[in-house]
């Protein structure tokens, strides 16, 4: 069975999600590079990192907004674990910038976590198993990008920033207990980013069937089967998301309808926010699911890799979701920006 | 050593991080070690709630070194609800009117940038607060 689940029961016991304020639209771009209002980009807008911000000032938002969630003794977190491809620094963790910021240092692991877009998903599954093992009672898993795109390239459409922080924690205090993860991960060199490089390289259609769906939907199948689940049994389903039109093909091959990813579908108004993208989308059912109710979330990394986790929402959520920020709150708070101010903000201009 | 100034400072700059008095229960922002209500030594840590209003603002146009990234920005004094007063900068409000007695939160985000071989250095300014479109819990007030 390739399935994973410890001994010890275990879920989440505080989330948070974060999402810059400045807006980008798709129309804005296309203006920019293709000189006409008419064609449709695959997203409205994305969301965009203030000049004050970074992958480590993001993670503490969110980070914040779980802890609000979980009321636990920051001293009491055993990890902290950042997956991200734009982390501030080449060497030197966004992790202990976290962990010190929220209180939880200095009796905590601390590292970053790097696997394109499954980096906060793979962090998620090394905190459940650390928690689930007894090594620890909670430990702090985040996904978070300020996603980098090519001008003129595809991916600029679409490569946005935000993310999500899950506490993870005993099963009794949690507001959604793991029933099962899995991980399905080959080679396959669908996009990357060589050390010094500024933007990503892809492979085209590539990143599609070798890349987003083979995983994805082998993932989602096998965790499916293993635990004798059918689609109908999951009030939300959350995929990657790319872009609207992946997550909902996904949807479609696996037999979901399209009212369960809607909750969790949040590329359209913020872009792929990479490591975030998935995380964000579960932070975001989170905020609606009701006790009972089964959520699948299936995440994708280039590279290539998706880690699937079914989870059952606990009573708890009602009270602890209204503790914080909800992840609409934030992507309700927009302010439209222009092309020129865009490049300001992601440091395309050079100054020196 | 720039480093080790701003190492020294993180704790109170990243989360807000003053003083309590024991005696008359001042709090104290920043650190002082001594209560400047009741002269008495004031060594308690006490973590502000972030919570506060604008007393004073101005837009800094022409920036110190260091912070040219950032300009044009805004400085505020902001009256913590705990009472102290903190001089730090306004963010997230290109587009926003800025008043006196604006609600404003404390966020941690980057003072400077010390270029692509220098480090970063993060600290709080203040931020128009986010309105929830739902009701909060109380426990966001206590926390």
């Amino acid at each position: 069975m390739n399935v994973m689940k410890p001994h010890r029961d275990v879920g989440i016991v505080g989330y948070g999600a974060y999402v810059p304020r400045y807006r980008l639209p798709g129309s804005e771009i296309s203006r920019m590079w293709d000189g006409q209002q008419g064609c449709m980009p695959p997203v409205k807008e994305k969301s965009v990192p203030g000049l004050d911000e970074d992958v480590a000032t993001m993670c503490l938002e969110a980070a914040r907004n779980a802890l609000k969630r979980a009321a636990i003794d920051p001293l009491r977190i055993r990890a902290v674990w950042v997956g991200s491809e734009s982390h501030p620094y080449a060497v030197k963790p966004t992790s202990t910038i976290v962990a010190e910021a929220i209180g939880a240092v200095p009796h905590t692991l601390a590292a970053d976590w790097q696997f394109a877009c499954k980096a906060g998903t793979e962090a998620m599954q090394a905190a459940l198993g650390f928690v689930g093992s007894g090594m620890a009672d909670y430990a702090l898993a985040l996904g978070m990008d300020t996603a980098q795109g090519r001008p003129r390239d595809a991916l600029e459409y679409t490569a946005g920033a935000g993310g999500a922080a899950f506490l993870v924690g005993p099963a009794e205090e949690s507001v959604a207990v793991l029933e099962g993860s899995t991980s399905y991960v080959t080679d396959t060199a669908d996009f990357w980013r060589r050390q010094h490089e500024h933007y990503p390289a892809h492979a085209g259609r590539f990143t599609g069937e070798p890349g987003y769906f083979r995983h994805v939907l082998a993932a989602a199948s096998e965790i499916m089967a293993a635990l004798g689940r059918k689609p109908a049994d999951y009030a939300h389903v959350i995929f990657h998301q790319p872009n609207t039109k992946f997550p909902r093909k996904a949807g479609r091959e696996l037999g979901f309808k399209r009212e369960q990813l809607e909750a969790g579908l949040l590329v359209n108004e913020i872009g792929n926010t990479y490591a975030g993208a998935a995380m964000i989308g579960l932070t975001s059912v989170l905020d609606v699911a009701q006790p009972g109710e089964r959520v699948l979330m299936v995440s994708f990394g280039s590279g290539a890799g998706s880690d699937g986790f079914d989870l059952r929402v606990t009573d708890a959520i009602d009270t602890r979701r209204t503790y914080a920020l909800s992840t609409l709150d934030y992507v309700a708070r927009r302010h439209e920006i222009d092309y020129a101010t865009y490049a300001r903000h992601r440091e395309k201009i050079r100054m020196e | 050593m720039e480093i080790a100034r701003h190492w020294r400072l993180q704790r109170h700059r990243y989360s807000l991080v003053g003083e309590m008095c024991n005696r008359c229960g001042e709090k104290i922002f920043p650190a002082r070690d001594v209560c400047p209500q009741c002269n008495a030594p004031a060594k308690t840590p006490f973590t502000f709630s972030g919570k506060g209003e604008v007393y004073s603002y101005s837009t800094v146009h022409h920036p110190p070194e260091g912070f040219e990234h950032f300009a044009p920005y805004v400085v505020a004094l902001v009256r913590l609800v705990e009472g102290p007063l903190v001089a730090a900068q306004l963010t997230d409000v290109e587009g926003e009117k800025i008043e006196i007695g604006m609600p404003v939160e404390m966020v941690t985000r980057k003072l400077r940038d010390d270029g692509s071989k220098g480090t970063i250095v993060y600290g709080y300014k203040f931020r128009p607060v986010i309105v929830s479109r739902t009701p909060l819990g109380a426990k966001d007030a206590a926390l």
